[in-house]
Order: structure tokens, then C-alpha cells, then sequence
């Protein structure tokens, strides 16, 4: 305030309600010309939807947004890009069958022909050193290469103001030092840039200013190059966040799940075949999987939970007993219990109800099921042990799954493996799009099960995630999996590029080598 | 065989084929908007007997056409407001419209059993048309080149044009599409219009140029194998082309092996009635098989899209 130069975007006492809930109550910031503008908050927090308002994909039941200055009303994210507002989405709103000049067009109000449209592409992709081929299909394209057919849309526009919901949730590190270059040039530029994040690292190294929202009220706009990551993650959360406790100079037991040259074809077009595979994880240890998405994590998820079982029985042993060939209930009956990474409609039946879910994974463990039918009565119970076990947000067992927040249907899911007791345990992306608090608690809950002396397999697309929790690492790259390094002497440069590097290629990287990031969220 | 037969042959080819390329033209339009209309069989009878009763009263066929077209693009409306604005089940309602359709052709049609109506004019001048040799190229019914012409369009439309890409983006991915800013529903009512439209126009073919007398039901099952097809030909419309005539052919060479008797009479009749089905399917098969991967359907197919504001 108080400077002759107005700001680029000003929001002022923006408040939207939905049934029930009160979205955004009296949010006011502002973001300045070429500045990068943080919003923290937690998943619910109200981040989406304030953006969303900004991008004319809804409207503000009260508050005014001021364009430079000027009271504007965004009708629509057409009239939105018209004003110079480009958006990039986290779930990329791209049509897989098309071609990446066929996506960008369409993100395109003036009609521009294909060839003079393709030369400008060719032009900002030079400008600001994205590389992408037009006229590949999109569905062949890896999650980084996807984003930057986003990037690349929204900058044929000249925006004034670029907004980035969690834009580097799937990117490997050297592909998100490309992306910060990127936007410190289109800053420097004079574009404004919105940053929503939960990655306080990033935030601290990217940022100008951060503005925090909890329960859809601004908690505080600071500099985050002056908070530390945990007072940002403090008022993000509203509370005291408690780091993950490791109990100190615990020791690995024998070895218990040992995977031995498992190879699985692929499955479907573009699934990935699973070549020799071969790990060790011993009791009490948290092993982890690193590897951008499409590596084979799917597939490899699907071998270990037994839902795609393989010829060679030896290929998967537990305890020394045979797994390789047995199918998922079996598995389970063996101890060895998985968390796919799809919430709804894998791990979890939206439509069914909390007990009913718990019946799905749980019946033969733990009795829920006798001679064909159900127990309801041990279900219910058994359900209500997870939620209060795992303090679930939920109204009770009769909730159905798909009602339940992600981090909160998350806590569930995992909690009804815990507490099966499970030998071995193997989960995809525990984390995936849920909030701080929930992630804490997940990560405790998994580090506990380790304490009791099960082994863990943690398989994600999030490497501070796996740095912060696993005592072992390996990335799997095209199927492959490198050798296992300790977590303690891992170098992030090298697992950078045994995920593949930025291009599939190792070169250059601007990333300080052995610098191993401390995480706090 | 004389030419002239060869010509015959060639006749009932096309005509058994261009009302079918026609109603899956159109139903090509709808899928790859990410809708699946299965009343195109109603939608061609409501068609039909449109065609025939305007044709009758004003003594028109291109007036009737246009009428076809209408009803067609009418009826389809009552199945885009249920399906699109009211997010009902496509297929149900898609099978109520198919049922809608066999009833209403049916009393409509009752005051018109056993009458006759004025044929299409000839599109060509007289020597090109009725020349008992060129007359394979130029002496058609002008609805078998407005379904050629058709055929290129459409092709032309989904690929090359800007409307186009929105339609197929629309199918494949409608809440993206709707997040960029294009209004799904607008884009799919529109696509069901043309659906209708087209469906009505290859019902009112039925009525108007093969069998010039009104029965009931004449349109024998075609919507179904027009549906049937744009599946087969992988939502492509020169593939619909190729198996629109494929089946016309195998239709056409059924009537004539029956009649020419000898080998083909010691196969039993039933699996003669089968073969145009079975043939074309299965060549379609083949083609998709031989480039699999971009064959796949429009991602949308059939979901209703209900945004979340």
C-alpha cells in the first residue's frame, strides 16, 4: 500500500458458500505486477475455489475483485483470459486423444490458423526453453510434458497474471528447477504469477509473498523468505505440527518381503511392462519407490497386491512363503495387505458406505465375513475402531466413502489395513492430495506399523515424502528399478536422474548436489 | 452377366447403403460428442412417415425430405432434453425413443397404408440420367449424393474445422472442455439435432425413394445396423462408408444367390439372412484391429456431464 503503482490483481472481502459451507469468508490480498504470490492452505482450505472466482469459473457471492485497479466482474474464464488471466490446472484439462497443437488450440478464443498457431508455439517454446511436440498425442506424453502443454497455452496469451494450482506435485526435481526458471523469467517479464502450493520449500525459494488460508479465512499474507517452513505449515494447519518421530537407533530385523526378478507384461496400451524387478525389505523397514508417473508404479502396485498375479510363484515371497502366483485375497490371508492409489473406486467403493468398505479388505482377516455372510455387527464395530483409530472426519459408519474429504477417506483407507496387522504392506501415493494434517498422520501411522515391525513398501510419485520417510530408496524408471540406497546417504542429484532427468536424458543440472531438502510437511 | 445386371446389382447397392450411411452419419456426430443415442431406428420411422405424409399432402418429396428432417431433429430434441438437461439414462432413454418412434410412424401412418407418392425428379438432365450405361453414375435419387457429399463433410467437419475440434474435445473430455470455457451441453444438443436430423432424412429415404408406398415398420431394423456400424467403423466416417456398402453388397448379393439357386441354394436360408450382418462386422473388425490405438471411443461416450457449480 501507499505506492503510486497499483496492483495487478486485488481481491477485497471475497466470500462464497456453498450449502453448508462457507468456502471463502471475507478474503481480501493483492498480488503486484511481476510478483510470484503464494496462497498456502490446506486441502478444503478454500484455495481452488478463490481461484476459481478469479478465473471466472464461478462468481464471488460478496467482495470485489480490482483489475489494476478497476472493479471488474469475471463472467467466464473466456472474459478472464481476455483480461490477461491464464490459468494452468492442477488436474490438466487435457483431452488425451488429441494432439498437443489440436489441446492448445482449443484453449485459444481467436481463431488462429493451425500453421501460423504452430509457429507461435514453436516461438514461446524457444523463448522460454520448453521443449514439446505438436503433433504428439497426448496420451503418449509423461505428466511433465503434460504441463508444459499448459504452460505453453496459457503463455501464447501474454498473460498479466498466470496462475499455478500445485504445479509440481509430479515433477522430478531437475523438471521443477525448469518450471521455476520459467516462471522467475516470465516474472522478471512483468507477469504476475499465483502460486498455490503446500510444498513450503518451494514456496520459500520461489516466492515473493505468501498468503495463508484456513477454512476459508486469510490466516496471514507474510514473506515467506523470512518465515521458516514450519511456522508457515503452523498457521497453514492452525496448530502445532508435529514432525514424524522415528523412534532413535531402531534396528532392522530379518529379511521378510523379498521380491525376486518379478516381470510382468504390459498391460493395456500404455501400460508399462515390469522387468526384473528385485528388492528386499526387511523387518521394520520402510521401504520407499520413487519414479515420475508411467514408470510402472501401476503396474508394479498391481503385482505386489496380487490383483495381477505372476507365473513365477518365487518371484514374491513373505516370510518365505510363496506369493508370486496367489490372487489378492489370498495375499491377504498371507499378511500382506496394499493401498492402491486411486481413493475412490479402487482402495474404496464411493457409493458404499464406511463398514461396508471395511468388509471389502477386512472380511477374511478378520472374520468379517462367515460362510457367505456378512457380520454386520463386527464390521460396524470395526469400522468405528478406524475412525476413532485414525480420527476420521466422518459421521459415522454409515458415511459413505465417496461423502469423505480425500485425506479423510485416505486415513480410513489406511487405517483399515493397519489395523489388520498386516506382515507386509505395500501403498501407492498415501499422501496424494490430501492435506498436511492428514498426511502427518498417515506418515505417523506408517511409521508406527514399521515400529511394530511389519514391512513397508511406499510407492510415490512425491520424493519428499519418500526422503522424509523411508529408511530405503529406489526409483523405478521404464519398468526397471535401480539398486536400493540407503535414505541417509542418498544423493538427490543422482535419484534425479535415475528418475529420468528432465528429458528422458541426464545433463545439467542447477540443483546444488548432495543438498537433500529437510522436509517439515 | 450383361452390364445391365451389373447395373442392377450396383442400383440396390446404393440404395440398400446410403440411408444406412446417412442415419450413422449422423449418429457418428452425436458419439463423438459423447452422447450415445440408441433411437435412431425411432428417429428414422418418425422420419418416414413425416416424409411420406408431407410428400402426400403437398406432393413434394424435397418438402418431405425437409420435413423428415425436422421430425427427426424434433424427436431428437425430446431425447436431448431428458438426456442432456435432465442428465436421464441415455440408453433408456435412447431404447424409449426407438419404442416412441415404431408406435407413433404407426398411428400416423394409418390413414396412408397402401398409398403412393410422387418420386423424386431426377438431379442430372435426361440423357446423362436415364443413358442405360451412365446412368450408374448420374441416375440416383439425389438423396444418395447428399449422403456422399455428406459423408465428406462430416469427415471434413470433425477433422479440419474449429467447430469440429470442439465437438471431439467435448467427447472425449467434457469437464475440461467445460473448464476451457465451451458450453458442453450447447455443443452436444446441437450434435443431437444434427443426429436427428440425419436419422430423419434416412428414414424419409425409406419412405420416399425405396418403397414409395407407406407400410408399417419399413424401415426393418437399419437404425440398429447404422448404430451398429459406427461402432465397428471406429467412429470414422470413411470406414461408415466402406461398411455401409460392404453390408449393401452382401445384402444385394444375398436376394441374387437365393434367386440364381444351384450351390448357394443348398445353404440354408437363415445363414444367408446372416451373412450381410456377419460380413461386415467382421470386416470392420479386421480394419480396426490392423491400426489399433487411435481407434478407441470418445472418452464420454454415454456419460451424462453434470458440472459441480
Amino acid at each position: 500500500m501507499g505506492t503510486d503503482q497499483k496492483p495487478r490483481l486485488e481481491l477485497s472481502g471475497i466470500t462464497k458458500r456453498f450449502p453448508g459451507v462457507l468456502a471463502n469468508d471475507n478474503v481480501s490480498f493483492a498480488v503486484q505486477p511481476g510478483a510470484i504470490h503464494a496462497l498456502l492452505g490446506e486441502n478444503g482450505a478454500g484455495k481452488s475455489t478463490l481461484v476459481k472466482m478469479i478465473y471466472g469459473i464461478m462468481s464471488p457471492d460478496a467482495g470485489d475483485i480490482r483489475w489494476n485497479g478497476e472493479v471488474i466482474r469475471v463472467a467466464n474464464p473466456k472474459a478472464a483470459r481476455k483480461l490477461g488471466i491464464g490459468m494452468v490446472f492442477q488436474h490438466f484439462s487435457l483431452f488425451e486423444a488429441l494432439t498437443v497443437l489440436e489441446n492448445i488450440a482449443l484453449g485459444m478464443d481467436a481463431k488462429i490458423p493451425a500453421r501460423e498457431l504452430e509457429a507461435r508455439i514453436r516461438q514461446v517454446m524457444d523463448q522460454y526453453g520448453l521443449k514439446l511436440d505438436p503433433h504428439r498425442t497426448v496420451s503418449t506424453l509423461s505428466v511433465g510434458e503434460r504441463q508444459r502443454i499448459e504452460i505453453v497455452r496459457a503463455l501464447l496469451l501474454n498473460p498479466k497474471l498466470l496462475i499455478m494450482d500445485e504445479p509440481t506435485s509430479v515433477l522430478t526435481p531437475q523438471e521443477v528447477d525448469q518450471l521455476f526458471i520459467v516462471l522467475r523469467k516470465l516474472a522478471a517479464e512483468g507477469c504476475s504469477i499465483l502460486y498455490i502450493s503446500h510444498k513450503l520449500h518451494e514456496i520459500k525459494a520461489l516466492c515473493d509473498t505468501a498468503t495463508i488460508l484456513r477454512g476459508g479465512k486469510l490466516v496471514d499474507t507474510c514473506d515467506p523468505k523470512v518465515e521458516t517452513s514450519r511456522s508457515m505449515a503452523e498457521k497453514m494447519i492452525g496448530g502445532n505440527l508435529k514432525s514424524i518421530e522415528k523412534p532413535q537407533g531402531r534396528s532392522l530385523g530379518t529379511e521378510k518381503f523379498v521380491v525376486n526378478r518379478l516381470n510382468l507384461p504390459a498391460i493395456g496400451h500404455f501400460g508399462t511392462a515390469l522387468k526384473d524387478i528385485t528388492f528386499t525389505v526387511r523387518a521394520g523397514e520402510i521401504f520407499g519407490i520413487a519414479g515420475v508417473a508411467g514408470n510402472g508404479q501401476t503396474a508394479l502396485l498391481l503385482a505386489l497386491s496380487g490383483e495381477e498375479p505372476v507365473d513365477d510363484a518365487g518371484a514374491i515371497t513373505l516370510d518365505g512363503v510363496p506369493l508370486g502366483t496367489l490372487d489378492a485375497k489370498r495375499r491377504r490371508l498371507e499378511g500382506l495387505a496394499a493401498v492402491p492409489e486411486e481413493r475412490n473406486g479402487h482402495a474404496a467403493v464411493p457409493d458404499f458406505t464406511l463398514w461396508d468398505n471395511a468388509v471389502l479388505t477386512a472380511r477374511d482377516r478378520l472374520g468379517l465375513a462367515l460362510s457367505g455372510f456378512i457380520q454386520p455387527r463386527a464390521a460396524r464395530k470395526y469400522a468405528g475402531e478406524v475412525i476413532s483409530a485414525f480420527s476420521v472426519k466422518a459421521t459415522g459408519t454409515e458415511a459413505v466413502a465417496g461423502s469423505l474429504s480425500g485425506g479423510n477417506l485416505q486415513k480410513y483407507i489406511m487405517g483399515r489395513e493397519i489395523l489388520q496387522k498386516p506382515t507386509a504392506l505395500v501403498v501407492s501415493q498415501p499422501t496424494w492430495g490430501v492435506d498436511a494434517g492428514a498426511a502427518a498422520a498417515i506418515h505417523q501411522s506408517l511409521v508406527d506399523l514399521a515400529g511394530a515391525g511389519s514391512s513397508i513398501i511406499v510407492i510415490s510419485q512425491d520424493l519428499d515424502e519418500l526422503l522424509s520417510l523411508c529408511d530405503t530408496l529406489a526409483v523405478i524408471n521404464g519398468g526397471r528399478l535401480s539398486k536400493p540406497m540407503r535414505v541417509s546417504e542418498a544423493d538427490i542429484n543422482e535419484i534425479g536422474l535415475l528418475m529420468g532427468g528432465v528429458h528422458g536424458t541426464p545433463q545439467e543440472t542447477h540443483i546444488e548436489s548432495g543438498a537433500v531438502h529437510a522436509v517439515t510437511a | 452377366m450383361t452390364i445391365e445386371f451389373a447395373i442392377a446389382i450396383i442400383f440396390a447397392i446404393v440404395l440398400v447403403a446410403s440411408p444406412i450411411l446417412l442415419a450413422g452419419l449422423g449418429e457418428l456426430v452425436v458419439e463423438k460428442a459423447g452422447v450415445l443415442n440408441l433411437g435412431v431406428e425411432g428417429m428414422m420411422l418418425i422420419g418416414a412417415v413425416t416424409g411420406f405424409a408431407v410428400t402426400s399432402s403437398f406432393g413434394s418429396p424435397w418438402l418431405g425430405t425437409l420435413a423428415a428432417a425436422m421430425a427427426g431433429a424434433t424427436a431428437s430434441m425430446i431425447f436431448g432434453f431428458l438426456t442432456l438437461t435432465l442428465a436421464a439414462n441415455q440408453v433408456a432413454t435412447g431404447l424409449a425413443l426407438t419404442i416412441f418412434g415404431g408406435g407413433f410412424s404407426a398411428l400416423a401412418g394409418k390413414a396412408f397404408l397402401g398409398k403412393t407418392v410422387p418420386a423424386f425428379t431426377q438431379l442430372f438432365p435426361s440423357p446423362l440420367a436415364t443413358d442405360p450405361i451412365w446412368r450408374v453414375v448420374f441416375g440416383y435419387s439425389p438423396l444418395v449424393y447428399f449422403s456422399l457429399a455428406m459423408c465428406i463433410g462430416v469427415a471434413w467437419f470433425l477433422k479440419s474445422t474449429r467447430a469440429g475440434l470442439i465437438l471431439r474435445a467435448v467427447g472425449e473430455n467434457d469437464l475440461s472442455a467445460h473448464s476451457i470455457g465451451y458450453s458442453v451441453t450447447g455443443v452436444r444438443y446441437a450434435a443431437v439435432a444434427f443426429g436427428g436430423a440425419m436419422a430423419g432424412i434416412a428414414g424419409s429415404m425409406f419412405s420416399l425413394v425405396l418403397t414409395p408406398i407407406w407400410a408399417e415398420g419399413l424401415t426393418a431394423g437399419r437404425g440398429w445396423i447404422a448404430l451398429a456400424l459406427v461402432v465397428f467403423a471406429a467412429w470414422k466416417p470413411y470406414r461408415l462408408l466402406v461398411g455401409a456398402y460392404l453390408f449393401g453388397a452382401v445384402m444385394t448379393l444375398e436376394v441374387h444367390a437365393k434367386a440364381a439357386g444351384g450351390v448357394f441354394s443348398a445353404l440354408p436360408s437363415e445363414l444367408w439372412a446372416a451373412l450381410p450382418y456377419l460380413m461386415t462386422i467382421i470386416v470392420l473388425v479386421i480394419i480396426s484391429l490392423r491400426r489399433s490405438g487411435n481407434s478407441v471411443a470418445p472418452a464420454c461416450l454415454g456419460k451424462p456431464f453434470l458440472p459441480t457449480i
